[in-house]
């Protein structure tokens, strides 16, 4: 509840940016470069003179967007796949090989070398991070397959001549909702938190976008001078990941998944 | 055992094979011609040609992927188009720091999550429990790096008790060796700390109701004799589980940290093949790190045999 909550203040900070007595996320002040936190700029500014508060409560919209939609398209795509995979034994044992081999790729490796080939936009942080979750999807979805497949709601289904393509959607596909909800809130939290480290690493959102990550990867120069612009955009990111994660147990336990 | 082994092994062959083939296919799946971005935005076409042939990228795609496998198996990584060195030769000067990174990482997290877990699942729902509970899940939310700048903030900048970054090689004398990498491996263990901890305490709380544990406890036996050879022995198969598979997260992790603290590492190289589109290292990289991650789920599998003698190969 708590995780609601918060993430539900986090969300419309971000989505009415503009009204929380922010200025411009972008305006450069040199005169008042690296000023510490005082009245007019509550979290200080950065090495550029821009207020670091404004660029947080706009750096939310990245995070929230990125999280939602990698959550979104991987479990799409990996349930989509994860159904058809299971469901059809020769191509199960071949496909979990190959699964078998990109998850032994670290994620966050194959999300870098992605980005590497790719030029920086919010767009493609969204591919590089979507591509490592679907193996895992899948995986989730297909263990649940091969147990429901035996079923005997599944048998009576095919005695009455139902199609394979019409088990998946009405039999198999409900059953999975609950894990697959679970599941997405910690793919959606993981992916908030590895946009921060490709921006970070200078690899992911483009700077003309203020993002948790690049604020801070802007200002891992100055940690010893000025500390704030790392440190407030980080609060905002651990307490928007530990809404996130919140949630997925709280809901884990009420949906009763595993 | 020794045959079972062998098998595991060969077993891994094919695993290793589709991640060759993935990090292969990584350059041809993007959008756009591989040989005009690794060139930059400043290259002739002369240029382009260069790198065209010197990736063999000019070759039909099979014989691409032929002439990769078959010197993935020669152990033959390439060459850096930077620095025009061999990638072995590049990873195997940047291993140390890495290697030292996760191997002290892992060391902090295990000694301190596994007891944590046991005590939280011996007194659930007290305090102590509770609070290893946050404690893993704000491990899990923090970002890596984040954690690491507070970390020097405190440590470093106000107290100035350990070094802000850098590292000191161990030929070079081991207490600079191990200051340099303590706030590093602190920072990098938080996330696998938090895992283990609540792994630890999820498979404790399954043993602790069964009746041996009771039996145990009604003997007169003290609690910490129990706890660790009663009920942790049994529970130790998902905890060395999750050691394994948690190792992907502790190299990336690395990565972030190793940028933190400007550690000479796999990390940094890594990162900054990325910046300059070295491709070349960023595929031997992956490889490497990929292979050592299916080894060490390879040593845990073996493992299993030797926590549990029911488990026979």
């Amino acid at each position: 509840m708590v995780g609601v909550v918060v993430l539900a203040i986090i969300a419309l900070g971000g989505a009415f940016a503009p009204v929380w007595w922010t200025g411009d996320p972008l305006e450069m002040r040199p005169i008042e470069r690296l000023t510490s936190p005082v009245a007019g700029h509550w979290f200080g500014t950065d090495n550029f003179g821009r207020d670091v508060y404004t660029r947080t409560i706009y750096g939310t919209r990245v995070s929230l967007i990125v999280g939602a939609t990698v959550s979104i398209l991987g479990l799409l795509i990996g349930t989509t796949l994860g159904l058809v995979i299971g469901f059809y034994r020769r191509l199960d044992a071949v496909m979990m090989r190959v699964m078998d081999g990109l998850m032994a790729i670290p994620a966050i490796l194959l999300a870098l070398a992605l980005m590497a080939l790719m030029k920086t936009s919010v767009r493609n942080v969204i591919i590089a991070l979507v591509i490592p979750e679907i193996p895992r999807v899948i995986r989730v979805v297909r263990a649940s397959v091969l147990s429901l497949r035996e079923h005997t709601m599944v048998e009576g289904a095919r005695a009455l001549g139902a199609r394979t393509p019409r088990i998946l959607m009405f039999y198999i596909l409900p059953a999975l909702a609950a894990p697959l909800i679970v599941q997405a809130t910690y793919i959606c939290a993981s992916a908030i938190l590895f946009e921060a480290y490709l921006s970070f690493l200078g690899a992911g959102t483009p700077p003309h976008i203020p993002s948790w990550g690049n604020i801070m990867a802007e200002g891992k120069t100055y940690v010893q001078l000025a500390f704030w612009i790392i440190l407030f955009p980080g609060l905002f990111l651990a307490l928007t990941v530990l809404a996130i994660n919140l949630v997925g147990d709280g809901l884990r336990e009420t949906l009763d998944v595993r | 055992m020794f045959p079972e082994i062998l098998r595991r092994l060969v077993a891994t062959i094919p695993v290793m094979g589709v991640v060759a083939i993935a990090v292969f296919a990584l350059l041809h799946v993007t959008p756009g011609d591989p040989a005009v971005i690794i060139a930059g935005d400043y290259a002739t076409s002369e240029d382009i040609a260069k790198i065209r042939a010197k990736l063999g990228l000019d070759q039909p795609f099979l014989t691409q992927v032929g002439i990769w496998l078959g010197r993935i198996v020669r152990g033959d990584l390439g060459t850096s188009i930077y620095s025009g060195l061999p990638v072995a030769t590049l990873i195997g000067q940047r291993a140390e720091a890495t290697i030292a990174l996760t191997l002290f990482a892992m060391v902090i997290s295990v000694s301190v999550a596994v007891p944590l877990g046991v005590l939280a699942a011996w007194k659930k729902g007290s305090l102590v429990d509770r609070a290893v509970m946050v404690f893993a899940v704000s491990g899990f939310s923090m970002p890596t790096f984040w954690l690491g700048f507070v970390l020097v903030y405190i440590f470093a900048v106000s107290f100035h008790w350990l070094p802000v970054q850098g590292f000191s090689p161990i030929e070079r004398g081991f207490w600079p060796f191990l200051r340099h990498l303590i706030l590093p491996a602190v920072t990098l263990s938080l996330v696998y700390m938090a895992l283990i901890a609540r792994m630890t305490r999820a498979s404790m709380l399954g043993v602790l109701n069964e009746d041996y544990i009771r039996t145990a406890f009604a003997k007169g036996l003290a609690p910490r004799w129990v706890l660790v050879r009663h009920a942790l022995k049994n529970a130790s198969l998902p905890i060395v589980t999750i050691i394994g598979i948690g190792f992907a997260l502790l190299i990336g992790g690395a990565v972030v940290t190793e940028s933190v603290f400007a550690l000479p590492g796999l990390g940094r190289l890594t990162v900054d093949a990325i910046i300059r589109r070295d491709y070349p290292v960023i595929q031997g990289v992956i490889l490497v790190v990929s292979g050592v991650y299916v080894l060490i789920n390879l040593v845990v599998d073996l493992l299993y045999v030797v926590l549990d003698p029911r488990i026979k190969y």
